[in-house]
C-alpha cells in the first residue's frame, strides 16, 4: 500500500498547508456568501443552520440519486431557500436580523438532524478530487494536492465576487443598498428585493459549503459534522473587512489553524491541545480587537449593517 | 376611553401577540409532525403529559427551567442597552469552573455556607467579568459584542477542557476527567419538599432584582436611554461606557451563578458536561420573553417543559430527539416574525386609531 | 447462557478477591419475578447509529426486543447533566421501567448513583464504571469488557501489515480506558516486531469529525501506515484512512464495509450477550452480580472478521494468541514493561492479569508509543 517519505518536522508546515486547503473550503464558501449578504446591509447568522442543512440534504440527495453533483446543487438550492426565508422575514419592519439568524440556526440544525436520521448509516458517493500533485513522488505532497473542485469553485468565486461588487452595475446597486437605504430608494432601487437576492445567493454558497463537509471532507453525514464552521465564517467576514479577497486569505488561515493541533501532536508537542484547537477563535478575537476602533467605524463596513452600528 | 383602559389594552398587546405567535407555532409544528407521519393530537397529548401532566413531570420541567432562567438574563439585560450578547454559555462555564476553584482553595473545615457563598461570589465574578469583557471591547474598541461574546464562549469551553484534563484534574477521576469534588457537605441540594434544586429560586430572585433595576431605578432608566439612542444618551451626559460594562457584568454574573449552581447542585465538580448548551437555550428564552426579565420566568418554564417532553416523544412515538429542536426553532422564528405586528392592530392602540 | 455468565462472574471475583473486597453479599438484592412485562430502559449519549459506541449498545438492546415479556424503551443524545437523571426518572415514572442501562461513562457519578439512592427497589446497571462494595448502592452494578484483548490482536495483525513500522492511533481523551487500548494495541504489534512505534493523537472530544479526519491525515503525513482509533464514531477515521491508502483496524463495531481495501480486523463489543444474560437473570428473579467484567473468553468482546489485507501469517499468529485468550492463560501486562518516559512500570517477573483492577487506573503509555498522557 501507500509508502510515505519521512519528512520529520517538515510535516508541520506541510500539514498546515494541506489542512488549509482541506479544511478551509466551508469557511471560504460561507464567508463569500455572507460577504455578499452583509454588503447589502444585512447579517445572516443563520448560515450555521444553512451549512448543516446543506450538508444533510447534499448527502441525502447524493445517496438517493447516486450523483454527488446533484447533491451539491440541491444543497445550494436548500441554502437559498433558507436565505429567502431570512430575507423575507427581515424585510418586514421591526424584525431584528441578528436574532432571526440565531433562530434560523436553531431551526436549520434541528430540521437537518430530524430529516437526517436515516442518512447517518448509508454511504453516499463522494465528490472526486483532482490530483494536482501527480508530478511529485512524495506521497504526502500528492495527497496534499488532491484538490476538490469546490475549493477551486471558491477560488474562482473570490475574484468573481470582487469584480461583481466593484465593477458591475448590479454590484453598485448592492453596495448602495448596503451603505444607505435612503440613497438607494432615491435612486429608485428596491431595497428589499436586492437584499432578498443577496441573502439567497449567500445561502446558496453556504449550502454548497455544507455539502463539501458531507460529500468530501470528512465525507459523511452525522450530527457532529459542523463544529461551528458556519458561525465562525460569519465572524470571519467581519475581520476580513467585507472584502472577498481577504475572506479567502482568512479562510486559509482558519483551515491551517485547524490543522495545527493534530500536526503539533504528531511531532511530539503533546500538551495543551484544547488551547491549540481554540487557536482560530483566539486569533479572530485578537484581530478584531486590533482592527477595530471606537472612534471611527470599521473601514469597509456597509453603512446599514446592524453589527457595526 | 379612560386612561387606565388604554394602558391595559397596550399591555395586553404584549401578552396577546406572543400567545398568538405561540399558537401559530404549534399549528405549524402540528403540520410538520403530520407530514412526518405522526398524529399531531397524540404528540400534543404526550407533550402535555411529559411537561405538566404529572407531579413528576412538573418537577422535571421546573428543574430544566432553572438554569435557563439565569442564562436568559445574560442576553436579556444587555438587550436593554441595545446589545445582542450570545455568550451566556461561556459565562456559565467560567462561572462553574471558578466556583469550583474557589471551593477548592478554601481550607478544609470551612463551614459549608461560607464555601457556598464564596463559590457563588467567585462564579458571579468570573461570569460577570467574561461578559463585561465583551461590553468593554464594544465600548472601547468598537468590537461587535455578538461576535466577541460567541468567540469568548469557544475560548471558555477550551479553557474548561484544558483545566479539567490538565492543571485542575483530580487524578482519582479516572475515565471522566474532572476537578476534585467540592465535597458532599458543600452541595446546595434541593428546595425542601421538591426535587428541584435551588437554582430556580436564585433565578427567580435574580429576575425580580433585574426587573426592579431596569424598570424602577435611575440606573435602569439611563440604561434604557442608551438602548434607545447611544449618541443622544452620550450627548445628554450619561456615562455610556459605565452603564454598558456594569450591565454586561450583571448579565454575566447571572450566567456565572447558573454555572455555580450546576457544579454545586448537580455535578459536584467541574467537568466537560458543564458546557451543556443552557447558555444557547437562554438566548432563545430571552428573545421569546422579548428581553423582559420578568417574562423570562414563564418562558423558561415553557421551554423546560418542551425539553422535558422530548424523551416521551422519542420513546412512545419513535420521533427523533431533534423534534424538540425543530419545535424550538419554529417558535423562535414565528415569535421574531410577530415583532412586526406590534402597533399594527387598532384594538390595542385606540389613541392612534382616533 | 446464564451458566456461562456466572462463570465469568466467578472469574471476576477471583481476580478481585485478592483485594478481599467482595464477599457473598456482593450481589443485588433478591427480586421476585412476578411482573408480566419487564420494561428495560436504555440511554445513549450520542446517536444510536454512529457506527460506534452507541450503535454497539443499541444493537445489544435490539437483541432484547425479541425476548418474551420484555419491553425496551430508548432515548438517544441525552447529555451527562441533570437531563439524564430526569430521563431515568421519566422512564421509571411514566413507562414503568424497572431495569435501567445508562450506557455512557459520564452517567455514573453523580447521576445514576443519585437515582439509585432515590429508587432503591429498581436496578441500575452501568457500562464502564467500577462498582465498589460499600461505596456504591447495592441496587447498582457495572459491567465492562476487556476490549483491549481484541486490540492486542488487532495490534498483531497491524504489526504484520505495517511496512514503515509506524502505527497510528486517533484517540479522544487520555483516560484509562483509552490508554489501555493504546498500550495493548502497541504491545500486540511489538510482539511481532519490538521496534514498532505507535503515534497517538488526541482530539480532545468524543465526537469531532473534522478533527478526526485531520488527525488521520497528519498520521498519514507522518509516515504511519496502519491506523486505529478510540472515539465514539470511528467512521470518519476509517474512511479517511482508506482514502489515504492506509490499513485500518476498527473499533466498537465492524467498519469493514467502510474500508473494503484496507480493513485488517477490529475490536468489537458483543453487548447483546451481556444484556440478554442480565435480563434473563433479572426476569428469573435471580441475584444480579454487581460487577461484571469479561473479555474474548466470556464473549463480551469479539474481533471483526479478517479483511483481505490481513496476511496468512498475521492471521495464524493472531488466531494462536486468541486461542490463548479463550483458554484464559494469556497475560498482556507481563513484566518487564517500560513506559515511554523511561520508567519500569511492571517489573520483570511480575504480571497483571486482565481482571486486575490496577489496570483500570492506567495513566501511562508503554515504550514505543509516541504521545503524552
Amino acid at each position: 500500500m501507500a509508502t510515505a517519505a519521512d519528512l520529520g518536522f517538515w510535516t508541520v508546515p506541510l500539514a498546515i498547508f494541506a489542512g488549509a486547503i482541506r479544511v478551509s473550503t466551508p469557511f471560504l464558501l460561507v464567508s463569500l456568501g455572507e460577504c455578499l449578504t452583509e454588503r447589502s446591509g444585512r447579517i445572516n447568522l443563520g448560515l450555521e443552520g444553512t451549512l448543516v442543512m446543506g450538508a444533510m440534504s447534499g448527502y441525502a440527495v447524493s445517496y438517493l440519486s447516486g450523483s454527488p453533483w446533484l447533491g451539491v446543487l440541491v444543497a445550494g438550492l436548500v441554502g437559498s431557500l433558507f436565505g429567502a426565508v431570512h430575507a423575507a422575514i427581515c424585510n418586514m419592519p421591526k424584525v431584528n436580523d441578528i436574532a432571526l439568524g440565531i433562530a434560523l440556526m436553531l431551526f436549520g440544525t434541528g430540521l437537518a438532524f430530524f430529516l437526517g436520521k436515516g442518512f447517518i448509516q448509508p454511504k453516499a458517493p463522494n465528490l472526486p478530487a483532482i490530483p494536482l500533485g501527480w508530478w511529485s513522488d512524495v506521497e504526502q505532497i500528492r495527497s496534499a494536492l488532491d484538490i476538490n473542485v469546490l475549493f477551486l469553485f471558491g477560488l474562482a468565486m473570490t475574484p468573481a465576487i470582487l469584480f461583481f461588487l466593484n465593477r458591475t452595475r448590479w454590484g453598485l446597486v448592492l453596495r448602495t443598498v448596503g451603505d444607505s437605504e435612503d440613497a438607494a430608494r432615491a435612486a429608485g432601487f428596491s431595497v428589499n428585493r436586492v437584499r432578498l437576492f443577496a441573502t439567497m445567493a449567500g445561502g446558496f454558497l453556504a449550502g454548497v459549503g455544507g455539502s463539501f463537509l458531507s460529500l468530501y471532507y470528512p465525507g459523511s453525514w452525522n450530527e457532529g459534522l459542523s463544529s461551528g464552521q458556519g458561525i465562525t465564517a460569519v465572524a470571519l467576514v467581519i475581520f476580513a473587512r467585507w472584502n472577498p479577497l481577504y475572506c479567502f486569505y482568512a479562510s486559509l488561515l482558519f483551515g491551517g489553524a485547524g490543522a495545527l493541533g493534530p500536526a503539533l501532536q504528531a511531532v511530539g508537542i503533546t500538551h495543551g491541545y484544547y488551547l491549540f484547537n481554540a487557536a482560530p477563535y483566539i486569533l479572530t478575537l485578537g484581530i478584531m480587537i486590533l482592527a477595530s476602533s471606537s472612534t471611527r467605524r470599521f473601514s469597509g463596513a456597509p453603512g446599514e449593517l446592524s453589527v457595526t452600528r | 376611553m379612560p386612561g387606565f383602559a388604554v394602558r391595559l389594552l397596550g399591555a395586553s398587546e404584549a401578552l396577546v401577540l406572543p400567545l398568538a405567535a405561540l399558537a401559530a407555532s404549534m399549528v405549524l409544528f402540528g403540520i410538520f409532525v403530520t407530514l412526518a407521519g405522526v398524529d399531531p393530537v397524540e404528540v400534543f397529548a404526550l407533550m402535555y403529559k411529559g411537561a405538566f401532566g404529572t407531579a413528576f413531570s412538573i418537577q422535571n420541567t421546573l428543574q430544566r427551567a432553572a438554569p435557563l432562567v439565569l442564562a436568559a438574563l445574560c442576553t436579556a439585560l444587555p438587550a436593554q442597552l441595545g446589545l445582542v450578547i450570545i455568550g451566556g454559555e461561556g459565562a456559565l462555564v467560567m462561572g462553574g469552573l471558578t466556583a469550583v476553584a474557589a471551593a477548592l482553595a478554601l481550607p478544609a473545615g470551612t463551614p459549608p455556607l461560607a464555601v457556598q457563598i464564596a463559590m457563588a461570589a467567585a462564579g458571579m465574578a468570573a461570569g460577570g467579568a467574561w461578559i463585561a469583557l465583551s461590553g468593554a471591547l464594544r465600548h472601547f474598541r468598537g468590537v461587535n459584542e455578538t461576535i466577541s461574546s460567541l468567540l469568548l464562549t469557544y475560548i471558555a469551553i477550551a479553557i474548561l477542557n484544558h483545566m479539567v484534563s490538565g492543571p485542575m484534574r483530580d487524578p482519582a477521576s479516572l475515565n471522566k476527567p474532572s476537578t476534585p469534588p467540592i465535597g458532599d457537605a458543600n452541595m446546595i441540594g434541593s428546595i425542601p419538599g421538591m426535587d428541584v434544586h435551588w437554582g430556580l429560586v436564585f433565578g427567580i430572585v435574580f429576575c425580580i432584582g433585574a426587573w426592579v433595576l431596569m424598570d424602577r431605578t435611575t440606573f435602569g432608566f439611563a440604561a434604557r436611554m442608551v438602548g434607545g439612542n447611544v449618541r443622544a444618551a452620550a450627548m445628554s451626559g450619561l456615562p455610556v461606557g459605565r452603564l454598558l460594562i456594569i450591565t454586561c457584568f450583571i448579565a454575566g454574573a447571572a450566567a456565572g451563578l447558573a454555572g455555580m449552581v450546576e457544579v454545586a447542585a448537580v455535578h459536584g465538580a467541574a467537568n466537560a458536561p458543564l458546557a451543556a448548551g443552557y447558555g444557547y437555550t437562554g438566548i432563545l428564552v430571552a428573545f421569546l420573553a422579548r428581553q423582559n426579565p420578568l417574562a423570562v420566568i414563564p418562558v423558561a418554564i415553557l421551554l423546560g417543559g418542551i425539553d422535558a417532553s422530548g424523551g416521551l416523544l422519542q420513546r412512545r412515538l419513535d420521533l427523533p430527539d431533534a423534534t424538540v429542536m425543530v419545535l424550538q426553532g419554529i417558535i423562535f422564528v414565528v415569535i421574531l416574525a410577530s415583532e412586526t405586528l406590534y402597533g399594527r392592530f387598532r384594538v390595542f392602540n385606540p389613541k392612534e386609531a382616533a | 447462557m446464564a451458566s456461562k455468565f456466572t462463570i465469568d462472574r466467578r472469574a471476576v471475583l477471583r481476580g478481585i478477591a485478592a483485594g478481599g473486597a467482595l464477599g457473598a453479599s456482593a450481589t443485588l438484592p433478591f427480586r421476585p419475578a412476578f411482573a408480566k412485562t419487564t420494561t428495560v430502559g436504555f440511554i445513549y449519549v450520542g446517536a444510536r447509529d454512529d457506527y460506534g459506541y452507541n450503535q454497539a449498545h443499541a444493537e445489544g438492546a435490539a437483541a432484547l426486543k425479541s425476548l418474551p415479556g420484555i419491553k425496551v424503551v430508548e432515548e438517544e443524545n441525552v447529555p451527562e447533566t441533570v437531563a439524564v437523571q430526569k430521563t431515568m426518572e421519566s422512564m421509571i415514572n411514566l413507562d414503568g421501567a424497572t431495569l435501567l442501562f445508562p450506557t455512557s461513562f459520564g452517567y455514573f457519578d453523580p447521576h445514576m448513583l443519585k437515582m439509585a439512592k432515590k429508587y432503591p427497589d429498581l436496578t441500575f446497571l452501568h457500562c464502564g464504571g467500577l462498582w465498589t462494595a460499600g461505596k456504591h448502592p447495592k441496587n447498582t452494578g457495572s459491567y465492562f469488557g476487556y476490549i483491549d484483548e481484541a486490540q492486542y490482536l488487532s495490534g498483531i495483525v497491524a504489526g504484520y501489515a505495517s511496512k514503515s513500522k509506524k502505527l497510528g492511533f486517533v484517540a479522544a481523551k487520555p483516560i484509562p480506558q483509552v490508554l489501555r487500548n493504546i498500550n495493548s494495541f502497541t504491545l500486540g504489534a511489538q510482539s511481532v516486531d519490538p521496534t514498532i512505534t505507535c503515534q497517538v493523537i488526541f482530539t480532545g472530544e468524543w465526537s469531532m469529525p473534522v478533527k478526526e479526519a485531520e488527525a488521520t491525515n497528519s498520521l498519514a503525513d507522518q509516515g504511519v501506515d496502519v491506523v486505529t482509533c478510540h472515539v465514539d464514531g470511528p467512521k470518519v477515521v476509517v474512511e479517511t484512512a482508506e482514502k489515504r491508502g492506509l490499513y485500518t483496524c476498527g473499533y466498537h463495531a465492524s467498519q469493514a464495509p467502510l474500508a473494503p481495501k484496507g480493513y485488517l480486523t477490529g475490536a468489537e463489543w458483543n453487548w447483546s450477550k451481556v444484556y440478554t444474560d442480565y435480563v434473563n437473570l433479572f426476569t428469573a428473579g435471580k441475584p444480579i452480580p454487581n460487577l461484571v467484567r469479561g473479555g474474548l473468553k466470556e464473549g463480551i468482546v469479539k474481533t471483526s472478521a479478517y479483511g483481505p489485507a490481513a496476511s496468512a501469517e498475521a492471521r495464524k499468529h493472531a488466531d494462536a494468541v486468541k486461542a490463548k485468550f479463550m483458554a484464559g492463560d494469556m497475560v498482556i501486562y507481563k513484566g518487564p514493561i517500560e513506559t515511554n518516559d523511561g520508567k519500569t512500570i511492571v517489573a520483570a517477573g511480575t504480571s497483571h492479569g486482565q481482571t486486575d483492577i490496577w489496570l483500570e487506573s492506567m495513566d501511562w503509555l508503554v515504550k514505543g508509543v509516541i504521545g503524552g498522557t
